[in-house]
């Protein structure tokens, strides 16, 4: 089952240019969050904080909280622990070119030490029929690599492999925008069936996409958090001007 | 940014003033030619029907083209929908000025009769609703839609005391029945002219403010609202 | 209207000039082209046709099984040498290849900075020593400390030739690799030592073996490095403190005496020598595509 996600005074910089000022939301269990904004608004630098892939990056720094349910992400928990427990899909598809399907799938728990086969079996056929690539894929799992498959299955693919890991949340930083519109089509459909079982934030420059997939919106501009609010009403009567304005195309 | 897009509102905007110039002109035309027992002034009313009826047309076509090439969102979605709701009461003002004028036709054939209505006073505030109606449009301010909406109390008024005075006449003076009958019949179909204004209204009200006051659902940001709140 | 037709009419029939010369320039280029691959492949051609030519004729089974004779009798072979050879590139392989990829596995992954840019200085200087000055640093630190010559010393030696290359190529592979994988493996919560080794590592395999195979096949024909490490032995040795036998240093003895039979036997060395290698890199390749799954790179 998914967790809410709780962030308090988020302060994130790359070195001494700071990106990310002062984010406070709270995003609901079981529940899709889209974020919005354009390009440099920080979106992409707030959901690598959730994660800790920020401080990946040389010279980057994060001050605030953000709390998973009951577990806070940045004390008492290393970030691999975390990462564990909230997984990433990428805006390529980055399956790993040089191992089969099964082992891309499986990888998450082989490389932290899970070796039993039978379990290991079972996980990836019931990740990969949550993702909705089994029936596409079950008969090579073995002999075709991760890097044969179409632009679409592999983030299906990728999607599999972060959801045999069996984390709480799930975040998706711009998902789609590799892909054709029947994909993206078929891994919106997945995000509305994976909104059961995980806590869903996914990053979309596509405000059609942010429509049509998230229960909640928040509109991020130069660092800060303009409006978050349900989807419908940033959409539809939005409270903010600069969200208005970015909504309407007028900029960005 | 989106300049086909603004221009696509533009025109949408232009259009909607321009039929609404047509609708104001009709009612107003139809008015003066019941005043002035003008059959002349019927039969512009007739001739202008069309260009009424091919500009609701044009608007819904525009209006169904940005919404489907252009996304639009917000304050855009709001103000195209509200366009096309406008677009269609505009077209039913003009049919009830075509309903005024087919009175007025029959009522120059009979003898003039003095009838204790003052249907130029209904028309002049009709005419003022559609006029003001419009204006809230232009400007895109909610306030003078909601003026709008208080008058229509007004109007509906006027109409019902009308309807006392004129079947009084009716019984009291049945030679007078056909004409009675037509003023009668133009008082309702003034009515119907404000209802339209009123609708008109309250669609700019949905337009600017992003909330549905139609039915009578009363707005929460007015400043009537917030005054009974805070008694 | 009229007008127009008759233009376009001039315009198709007009000789055009340029693209004549376009396309004699286009053909001359590609002609030099190929000519310099022919020039190139002439060398190495003629070197292995020289080789088969003078050398075949000389191999044997008693060639590939027998250790030489002594000085004067007909005869005998350069088995204990071949051994030795492998014996010798194999101790080196074991010193060399997982240093020279550790080496690089840190430069890639830990060394953007100042202290990586002084070991990338080193290593290219290191590659850079003549191979005898190498040869006389194993001399002294390991066989004045064994107190004899051997296969150890000399796979010291050629190790430390190996280790530069690898380290450098396997560097260069490792930075192929897209940042994204790296990720991909982050972001499923797997530690960072594990994911350099089992994914970004892996990703670069084909890369970082051929890096292997380079330093591998350069150093199996040096012989200078083993004239005071290995120093050759007449017989049979396998263990790790004595001296060795090695084909180059075998080749060498016998190029440089003044025996005709010797001359013989070292055409037919260096035959078997260049064969071998070709033969280990080949293999080496094969097994890499082998194992290579549809579709991966």
């Amino acid at each position: 089952m998914g967790v809410g996600i709780q962030v308090k005074a988020l302060n994130a910089w790359y070195g001494k240019t700071q990106a990310l000022y002062d984010i406070n939301l709270h995003m609901q269990a079981n529940h899709a969050t889209a974020l919005i904004g354009p390009s440099g608004c920080g979106k992409s630098t707030f959901i690598r904080c959730l994660n800790r892939m920020h401080e990946t990056i040389p010279e980057a720094r994060v001050e605030g909280r953000v709390q998973f349910g009951d577990f806070d992400a940045y004390n008492g928990t290393s970030p691999t622990q975390l990462r564990r427990r909230v997984g990433m899909v990428f805006q390529k598809p980055n399956p790993f070119p040089t191992m089969s399907i099964y082992d891309n799938v499986a990888s998450g728990l082989k490389l932290n030490g899970f070796r039993n086969r039978k379990q290991l079996d079972d996980t990836v056929e019931t990740a990969l029929q949550a993702s909705a690539l089994w029936e596409e894929v079950k008969d090579d799992l073995h002999k075709k690599s991760g890097a044969g498959l179409s632009g679409g299955q592999q983030q299906r693919l990728c999607i599999a492999r972060a959801l045999a890991v069996q984390p709480e949340v799930l975040l998706m930083d711009e998902p789609c925008s590799a892909l054709d519109p029947i994909s993206t089509g078929k891994i919106e459909e997945l995000i509305f069936q994976l909104k059961e079982k995980y806590t869903i934030v996914i990053v979309t420059h596509n405000m059609q996409q942010a429509a049509r997939v998230a229960e909640f919106t928040g509109f991020f501009l130069l660092g800060k958090m303009v409006e978050f609010d349900k989807t419908e009403k940033i959409f539809t009567n939005p409270s903010d001007k600069r969200t208005e304005d970015y909504i309407t195309g007028r900029f960005g | 940014m989106r300049t086909r897009f603004q221009q696509g509102l533009d025109e949408l905007r232009q259009k909607l003033l321009r039929m609404g110039g047509l609708a104001e002109q009709a009612v107003d035309r139809a008015c003066q030619a019941y005043r002035d027992r003008d059959l002349s002034r019927c039969q512009l009313v007739l001739e202008n029907e069309s260009l009424i009826n091919a500009a609701e047309r044009e608007i819904d076509e525009l209006a169904f083209d940005l919404l489907a090439m252009q996304q639009p969102m917000a304050g855009d979605l709001r103000f195209i929908l509200a366009v096309t709701k406008i677009n269609a009461d505009l077209e039913r003002v003009g049919d009830q000025s075509v309903n005024i004028a087919e009175r007025v036709m029959d009522m120059v054939e009979l003898p003039a009769v003095d009838l204790p209505v003052d249907i130029p006073r209904m028309a002049a505030a009709v005419s003022a609703m559609v006029r003001r109606a419009l204006e809230s449009f232009v400007e895109g301010k909610a306030e003078l839609a909601q003026a709008v909406l208080e008058m229509d109390n007004v109007v509906d008024r006027m109409r019902d005391e009308a309807f006392i005075m004129l079947v009084k006449t009716m019984n009291e003076r049945p030679e007078a029945t056909r004409q009675a009958l037509d003023a009668l019949l133009v008082a309702r179909n003034l009515e119907r002219v404000a209802d339209h204004a009123t609708n008109i209204a309250e669609d700019v009200i949905f337009w600017v403010r992003g909330f549905d006051v139609r039915h009578n659902v009363p707005d929460p940001d007015s400043q009537s609202q917030q005054e009974i709140k805070r008694t | 209207m009229s007008e127009a037709k008759v233009s376009s009419a001039k315009a198709r029939s007009a000789p055009p000039q340029v693209s004549v010369w376009r396309r004699f320039v286009n053909h001359l280029m590609t002609g030099v082209a190929v000519l310099t691959v022919l020039i190139v492949l002439v060398p190495l051609v003629a070197i292995f046709g020289y080789l088969l030519y003078k050398g075949f004729g000389s191999i044997n089974w008693a060639f590939l099984t027998q250790t030489p004779k002594p000085v004067g009798e007909p005869g005998g072979g350069m088995a204990n040498a071949i051994v030795g050879s492998m014996f010798i590139l194999a101790i080196g392989s074991l010193i060399g290849v997982p240093l020279g990829i550790g080496a690089g596995i840190y430069l890639s992954e830990y060394g953007r900075n100042r202290f990586g840019d002084a070991i990338r200085f080193i290593s290219d200087v290191l590659n850079g020593v003549p191979s005898i000055v190498i040869g006389i640093v194993a001399y002294g630190v390991v066989v004045l400390r064994q107190k004899h010559f051997s296969a150890l010393a000399g796979g010291f030696a050629l190790a430390i030739m190996m280790i530069p290359t690898i380290a450098r190529t396997t560097e260069q592979m490792l930075l192929l690799v897209p940042q994204a994988i790296r990720e991909a493996a982050y972001g499923l919560g797997i530690p960072r030592w594990r994911a350099t080794l089992s994914i970004t590592l892996r990703t670069a395999t084909s890369g970082v073996i051929t890096g292997v195979m380079l330093a591998f096949a350069r150093v199996a024909g040096e012989t200078a490095p083993l004239l005071f490490t290995a120093f050759g032995n007449q017989f049979w040795n396998l263990r790790l403190d004595q001296p060795t036998a090695a084909l180059p240093l075998q080749i060498f003895t016998y190029a440089i005496s003044p025996f005709d039979e010797w001359h013989r036997q070292a055409w037919a060395g260096a035959l078997v020598l260049i064969v071998l290698i070709v033969g280990a890199v080949a293999a080496v390749r094969i097994a890499v595509s082998r194992g290579t799954l549809a579709g991966a790179r």
